[in-house]
């Protein structure tokens, strides 16, 4: 068994105190499901269970193991991607539900050798202290940034007819939904306030 | 999570076909609350009928100056679109006052209106709950009650509707629209689409078995202030404790509907009339009837103070 088996053994254990859990066999007779759709600009075609989660569908079969899983239920916002340019939890979503869908992860924001103004941001500012949340948090930090610019509003603004402007409390409220057990919140929000900042 | 088959439905009748004619079958829109009871097999379809191809993705304007919304508009577009913002301020306050702006985005008006209770006891599988498994009885009497309802409840269920966006809509006099496996079409005041739990506290809202939400309509916009007001244990991402929608006219007079403390949002006519006198005639007209738990009774002047706490940001807004 490798060390990933090993902690999703664990991790299947830990939930399912009384929950009957599916079994292997049960698993076996389930038709897979064709889905087709983009992942950082590629075309992917894959054949999976219908309950396979977005999330699932790119780190164990895509192998793309940049989008993290810490809860699997939207409370923690980890597993962020950008599903046709909007965020969204991949972890609640099934993967048959993105047909054609153009979606993007942490790993085709930017590259070591070119990293996306947001990541490079994240570098100078310290926005990480254990890293697992960053790529849910700098996914979810470029699409904050977007919506402000397309006149989303939020929780925290006192005129909702205005269009909001980037502010320490306004980005704050806007990245609630991505939970840093490290605790890098201020650093985040001064990541994003630069590249705010350089963009207007 | 079980095993299921999926489908995306083509058209309307069909979805809603597809649904009535297999027993365990479920429509999926955003999947943001069916798929995460369905993780720990609270849920359990054996089909699912993915309906976002039905079309139902615009807000348009109705012949009587109101606004019709595509059951599949997201959360996050209806609080964004221009008119709500303007006209319906409540509505989009309401919305961005709940869960992340990543699930805003993916979550849908109808699948919004629908989600289910967040009952501590009804998301334990080994704890009883009438409304997961009826006649299991209620964990949550007796129990650990404090988020749980202060008024409407029964001895089978004393459960709250965790919508924020419910509680505007129920302010505004929506109308939920919709079809049935036939193509019959009817029309459902928000008054009358969610029940109080009364001996069967599984049985959420009026719809029939396969009846698809095609659109929720708005009345023509009323004026006045728009307000808000949701206390939770956090100041962000968190459901509400307490939560008070309000329009303000100058004169003082108005309208309320409260969240957090039943089986729907609640609106008492009393209470509109009382409101010119004030937070206090306000609440006890709109908690006339309340029966707390010792853990709960906090709500009650909780109530009052964001009734307060609304009317002061009317004034001031
Ligand atoms: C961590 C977290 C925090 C949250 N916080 C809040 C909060 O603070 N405030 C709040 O209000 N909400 C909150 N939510 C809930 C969120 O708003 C709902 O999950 C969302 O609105 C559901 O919409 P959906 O489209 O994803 O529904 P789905 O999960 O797709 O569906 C929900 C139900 O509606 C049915 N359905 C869907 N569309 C139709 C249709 N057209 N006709 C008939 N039936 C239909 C489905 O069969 C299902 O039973 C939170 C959720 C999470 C996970
Ligand atoms: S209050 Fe309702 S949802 Fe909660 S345990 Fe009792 S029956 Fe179940
Ligand atoms: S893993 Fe998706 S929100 Fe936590
Ligand atoms: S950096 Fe460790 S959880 Fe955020």
């Amino acid at each position: 068994m490798t060390r990933r088996g090993v902690l999703t053994a664990g991790a299947a254990g830990a939930v399912a105190g009384g929950v009957p859990v599916s079994t292997s066999a049960e698993r076996r007779e389930m038709a897979t499901m064709p889905v087709r759709f983009e992942v950082n600009g590629k075309r992917r075609e894959l054949a999976l269970d219908p309950r396979t989660t977005l999330l699932d569908a790119l780190r164990e079969h895509l192998h793309l193991t940049g989008t993290k899983k810490g809860c699997d239920h939207g409370q923690c916002g980890a597993c962020t991607v950008l599903v046709n340019g909007v965020r969204i939890n991949s972890c609640l979503s099934l993967v048959v539900q993105h047909q054609d869908d153009k979606v993007t992860t942490i790993e085709g924001l930017g590259t070591p050798e070119k990293l996306h103004p947001m990541q490079a941001a994240f570098v100078r500012h310290d926005g990480y202290q254990c890293g697992y949340c960053t790529p849910g948090q700098i996914c979810s930090a470029v699409a904050v940034l977007d919506e402000i610019k397309r006149g989303v509003p939020s929780h925290v603004q006192a005129d909702v007819t205005k269009t909001a402007r980037p502010t320490n409390v306004e980005l704050r409220e806007r990245m609630s939904g991505n939970i840093c057990r490290c605790g890098a919140y201020s650093n985040i929000a001064e990541a994003m306030a630069e590249v705010a900042g350089a963009k207007a | 999570m079980r095993s299921f088959t999926y489908e995306r439905a083509a058209d309307p009748v069909t979805a809603a076909r597809a649904v009535a004619q297999r027993q365990g079958a479920k429509f999926i829109a955003g999947g943001t609350n069916l798929l995460d009871l369905m993780k720990i097999e609270i849920e359990t379809p054996t089909h699912l009928v993915d309906v976002q191809d039905l079309g139902f993705d615009r807000i348009e304007a109705t012949e009587d100056g109101g606004l019709r919304i595509g059951a599949l508009v997201t959360n996050t577009d209806l609080a964004a679109d221009k008119r709500v913002r303007r006209d319906y301020a409540v509505l989009t306050r309401a919305i961005v006052a709940g869960a992340s702006g990543q699930l805003r985005n993916k979550a849908t008006t109808a699948g919004n209106l629908l989600q289910r209770t967040r009952c501590p006891y009804f998301y334990d599988p080994s704890m009883p709950c009438n409304k997961r498994r009826p006649g299991s009885g209620c964990g949550a009497i007796g129990g650990y009650s404090r988020q749980l309802a202060v008024i409407g409840g029964s001895d089978k269920c004393i459960a709250t509707n965790p919508s924020d966006m419910a509680v505007a809509m129920r302010l505004l006099d929506a109308k939920v629209e919709t079809i049935d496996p036939q193509g019959a079409t009817r029309t459902i005041p928000i008054a009358d689409f969610h029940r109080l739990p009364g001996d069967t506290p599984h049985i959420e809202t009026a719809l029939e078995p396969g009846e698809l939400i095609t659109a929720v309509t708005l009345p023509k916009p009323i004026g006045g202030r728009h307000v808000y007001e949701k206390v939770r244990d956090r100041a962000s991402y968190a459901f509400a404790i307490v939560s008070v929608a309000a329009v303000i006219a100058k004169d003082g007079s108005g309208r309320i509907a409260a969240g957090g403390l039943a089986h729907k949002p609640w609106r008492v006519e009393a209470a509109d009339t009382a409101l010119p006198q004030g937070a206090k005639a306000a609440a006890t007209a709109l908690l006339a009837g309340a029966q707390p738990t010792p853990d709960n009774a906090f709500k009650l002047p909780l109530v009052e103070r964001t009734i307060a706490a609304a009317l002061d940001t009317a004034r001031s807004a």
